[in-house]
C-alpha cells in the first residue's frame, strides 16, 4: 500500500510580508515528498486554524519576522485547542529571540527554527513527529 | 580603449600563456573548483584582459562623471564634493521613543533621517484595528494621526534635515502629514528635502505591504508626482526599490532588471496621466541592495546607471540630464546577516558598504550586527554608522571618482549584467509589462526559484556561509537585544482614543466625505488628503474610505 503523504500548511499570520523563508521551506518540504499548502500573506489566526482543519493537515508551519509571534503563535495554539484539533503538530520560524522560545514551547509549539536553519532539520523533525 | 590590432595581439599572447605557463601550473596545482561564479551565479573567468572587453568605447560606454550615460557617477565631483548621505533606517515603538533615537543619531553625525513605520501604519490600519494586535510599534514607529507625526519630529527642524520615509500604499497620507508638520514649523513645501518610497509594484512583487489594486495605486502615485512637481521641487517622489526584491532572493541581475522594469511602468503611467517626462523624471530615485560579492555589486550599480540612462533617453525621449540619471540609496543586505556569531556581520556589512561606495551611491544605510536576532540595539547601530564613517574618512576610497573603472573584470561584468538585465526587461515587455508579469506570477516565481537555489547551495555546501555551514562554534545566547514592550500598543491606543474624542469630528466627517467624492473623479487626491490629515482624521479612517472606493489587492500565490 502506498504510504500516506504528510500534509503541511505553511502560514503567514499577521501583517508581516517577508515570505522568502516560508516559500523556501514550502518548496523544500514538497521536494521531500510532503503535500504542502501555502496560505499567502496576512492570515488571521482564525483563518489559519480553519484552513488547517479543512485541509486536514498533520503539520502547521508558522512564519513571522515582525516580532508579533509573541501574540500570534499562542493565539493560534489557543484556537486549535478550542476546536479540539490538538493532534496537529505546530512549528514556527522567523526572527525570534531565543528568550521567547521557552514560552512559545509552553504554548504548545513543537519547535522554533531561527535564521540559518537547514531545511533538512525541519524535514527530519516533521517525519519524526508525525506518526503514520 | 585599445585598438583592434592591439586586442588581437593580447588575445594571442594570452593563448600562449595558457598553453605554457598556465598549463604547467595547473598540472601541478589544480584550481579549487571546476567553475567559478559570482554571488549571483554569473560565470567568472580566470583572468580578464582587454580581450574580454570586446567593442569597448570609453566615451560611449563610460564617459565622464555627470555625463550621459553616467556609468562613472551622476555628479561631476562625486564624493570629492560631498560624501554620500549616511542615513540609518530607524523607528520603533511610539513616536516619543523614535524621536529620541533620531535626535541621538543626528547628534552622532548622521546626516539624514530614515523613518521606519510599523506594519499597521504601512498597511493603513489604525493601532486599534483587530489586524494590528501584536504588531503595533514592532518593526517601526506607529503613526495613527498628525498628532503622532508632530511628536515624531519634535525639535527637529524640517528645513535642516532630509527625511526618507519607507511608506508605500499610504504614501500620500504620510507625505501630507509631513507637509502639515512643516506648516506648523513655518516651513514652506518647496524647502522640504526627502523621499517617500511610494513604490507599490515591488510591494506586490516582494515586500507585501500593499492595500489597493494596481490601477488605483498607480493613480495615487501619479497624483503625488503631479502635486510634487508643482509644490515640492526638492522632494524625491518615489524610491523605486530593488532592495526588497533582492532580499526576497533575486540575483543581482534580477534585482536591477525588475527594478528598472518597475521604473518603466511608473514613467509610462505618469505620461499616460498627461505629465511631461522631464517635469517629473528628475525627482525619481532608486534604492538598491548591497550584497556580499563586492565586485559584482560594484558592476551592478554601474550597469543600472547606464541602462536607466539609455531607457530614459531612447524609450521615453527624456532630454533633461537629470531625468536620465539614476540616483540611488543603498542598504546592505539584511538577508546575509547570520544569527550565528553575529559579530561577523560587522565585516559583511563593511564589504557591502564598500561596494555601495565604490558603486557611487548617493546615500547609505548600514545594517547592524544583531538584526538576524532582533531590532538593533543602540550600540550596534553606532558600530554600523561608524563603519560608514571609517570608509568615508579613513579608507581613501572616496578621494577619487569611480576608482574601479577600467578594471577589465569590472567593465566586462558591468557590460554582462546590463545585457542580461535588458533581456529580462524585454521579456517583461513581451508579457505585457510589469503589472501583467506580476499578475501572472512570473516575477515572483523567478525570485522564488533563485531563493530556493541559494538555500540548496548552502545546504549542499556549494556556498559557504562562515559560521553557518562552516567554521561553526558553540555559542552562548546573545544578550542586550532590543525589545518592544507590549505597553507600546496600549499607550498608542489610549492616545488614539483620546484624539477621537478631542478633535472636531464635524470637520473629520466633512473632509472624509470630500475625499470619498474626489476618489470617484479624476481629481488629484493630494489636496483632499491634506485637508483630512489637518483635521486629525486618522490614517486608518482615510484608508478605509479609499478601500471602499478602490477595493483591495489579493496576491496570486504560486509555489
Amino acid at each position: 500500500m502506498e504510504e500516506k503523504k504528510i500534509r503541511v500548511l505553511i502560514a503567514k499570520p499577521g501583517l508581516d510580508g517577508h515570505d522568502r523563508g516560508a516559500k523556501v521551506v514550502a518548496r523544500a518540504l514538497r521536494d521531500a515528498g510532503m503535500e504542502v499548502i501555502y496560505t499567502g500573506l496576512r492570515q488571521t489566526p482564525k483563518q489559519i486554524v480553519e484552513t488547517a482543519i479543512q485541509e486536514d493537515v498533520d503539520v502547521i508551519g508558522l512564519s513571522v519576522l515582525s516580532g508579533a509571534h509573541t501574540h500570534l503563535f499562542p493565539e493560534i495554539m489557543r484556537l486549535l485547542k478550542e476546536n479540539q484539533v490538538e493532534d496537529i503538530i505546530v512549528i514556527g520560524g522567523g526572527v525570534i529571540p531565543e528568550e521567547d522560545i521557552p514560552e512559545l514551547k509552553r504554548a504548545g509549539l513543537v519547535e522554533i527554527f531561527t535564521p540559518g536553519t537547514d531545511t533538512r532539520d525541519i524535514i527530519n523533525l516533521i517525519r519524526e513527529k508525525v506518526k503514520p | 580603449m585599445t585598438e583592434k590590432a592591439e586586442i588581437i595581439k593580447i588575445r594571442k599572447a594570452k593563448e600562449q600563456w595558457e598553453s605554457t605557463t598556465l598549463k604547467k601550473s595547473l598540472e601541478k596545482f589544480p584550481e579549487r573548483k571546476e567553475k567559478f561564479v559570482t554571488g549571483s551565479g554569473v560565470e567568472v573567468r580566470r583572468l580578464y584582459t582587454p580581450a574580454e572587453l570586446g567593442d569597448f568605447d570609453y566615451e560611449e560606454d563610460l564617459n565622464f562623471p555627470g555625463n550621459y550615460p553616467f556609468t562613472r557617477g551622476v555628479q561631476p565631483t562625486m564624493y570629492r564634493g560631498k560624501l554620500w548621505t549616511m542615513r540609518q533606517y530607524a523607528g520603533f515603538g511610539t513616536a516619543e521613543e523614535s524621536n529620541k533615537r533620531y535626535r541621538y543619531l543626528l547628534s552622532q553625525g548622521q546626516t539624514g533621517l530614515s523613518i521606519a513605520f510599523d506594519l499597521p501604519t504601512q498597511i493603513g490600519y489604525d493601532s486599534d484595528h483587530p489586524m494590528s494586535v501584536g504588531e503595533v510599534g514592532k518593526v517601526g514607529v506607529a503613526i495613527d494621526s498628525l498628532e503622532d507625526m508632530e511628536i515624531l519630529f519634535k525639535d527637529i527642524p524640517l528645513d535642516k534635515v532630509s527625511t526618507s520615509m519607507t511608506i508605500n500604499a499610504p504614501a500620500a497620507i504620510l507625505l501630507a502629514m509631513y507637509l502639515a508638520v512643516a506648516e506648523k514649523q513655518n516651513i514652506s513645501p518647496d524647502k522640504l528635502n526627502g523621499t517617500i518610497q511610494n513604490d507599490i509594484l515591488k510591494e506586490y512583487i516582494a515586500r507585501g505591504t500593499y492595500i489597493f489594486p494596481p490601477t488605483p495605486s498607480m493613480r495615487l502615485i501619479t497624483d503625488i508626482f503631479k502635486f510634487c512637481s508643482q509644490k515640492m521641487p526638492l522632494w524625491n517622489t518615489i524610491s523605486i526599490s530593488g532592495y526588497h526584491i533582492r532580499e526576497a532572493g533575486a540575483t543581482a541581475i534580477q534585482e536591477i532588471a525588475f527594478t528598472l522594469a518597475d521604473g518603466i511602468a511608473y514613467v509610462q503611467a505618469a505620461r499616460d496621466a498627461g505629465l511631461e517626462v522631464d517635469d517629473f523624471a528628475p525627482r525619481l530615485s532608486f534604492f538598491f541592495n548591497a550584497h556580499n560579492d563586492l565586485l559584482e555589486e560594484v558592476a551592478k550599480f554601474r550597469a543600472a546607471r547606464r541602462l536607466w540612462a539609455k531607457i530614459m533617453k531612447d524609450r521615453f525621449g527624456a532630454r533633461d540630464l537629470k531625468s536620465q540619471m539614476l540616483r540611488f540609496h543603498t542598504q546592505t543586505a539584511g538577508c546575509t546577516l547570520t544569527a550565528q556569531q553575529p559579530d561577523n556581520n560587522i565585516i559583511r556589512v563593511t564589504i557591502q558598504a564598500l561596494a555601495a561606495v565604490l558603486g557611487g551611491t548617493q546615500s547609505l544605510h548600514t545594517n547592524s550586527r544583531d538584526e538576524a536576532l532582533a531590532l538593533p540595539s543602540e550600540d550596534s547601530v553606532r558600530i554600523a554608522l561608524r563603519t560608514q564613517q571609517i570608509i568615508a574618512y579613513e579608507s581613501g576610497v572616496a578621494e577619487t571618482i569611480d576608482p574601479l573603472a577600467g578594471s577589465y573584470y569590472i567593465e566586462a561584468l558591468t557590460t554582462e549584467i546590463e545585457k542580461k538585465a535588458l533581456e529580462y526587461i524585454e521579456k517583461i515587455d513581451k508579457l505585457g509589462g510589469v503589472t501583467r508579469a506580476i499578475e501572472k506570477g512570473f516575477i515572483q516565481q523567478e525570485i522564488q526559484n533563485s531563493a530556493y537555489q541559494y538555500q540548496k547551495e548552502i545546504e549542499e555546501g556549494k556556498r559557504i556561509v562562515v559560521g553557518v555551514n562552516q567554521f561553526q562554534i558553540s555559542e552562548k545566547s546573545p544578550e542586550g537585544l532590543l525589545r518592544v514592550e507590549p505597553e507600546v500598543g496600549r499607550h498608542q491606543i489610549e492616545r488614539l482614543h483620546a484624539l477621537r474624542k478631542s478633535r472636531d469630528n464635524q470637520k473629520v466627517k466633512e473632509s472624509l466625505s470630500a475625499l470619498e467624492k474626489a476618489a470617484r473623479t479624476d481629481d488629484n487626491l493630494m489636496p483632499y488628503i491634506l485637508d483630512c490629515v489637518k483635521a486629525y482624521v486618522t490614517l486608518g479612517e482615510i484608508c478605509d474610505v479609499l478601500r471602499r472606493e478602490f477595493g483591495e489587492y489579493t496576491e496570486s500565490v504560486k509555489l
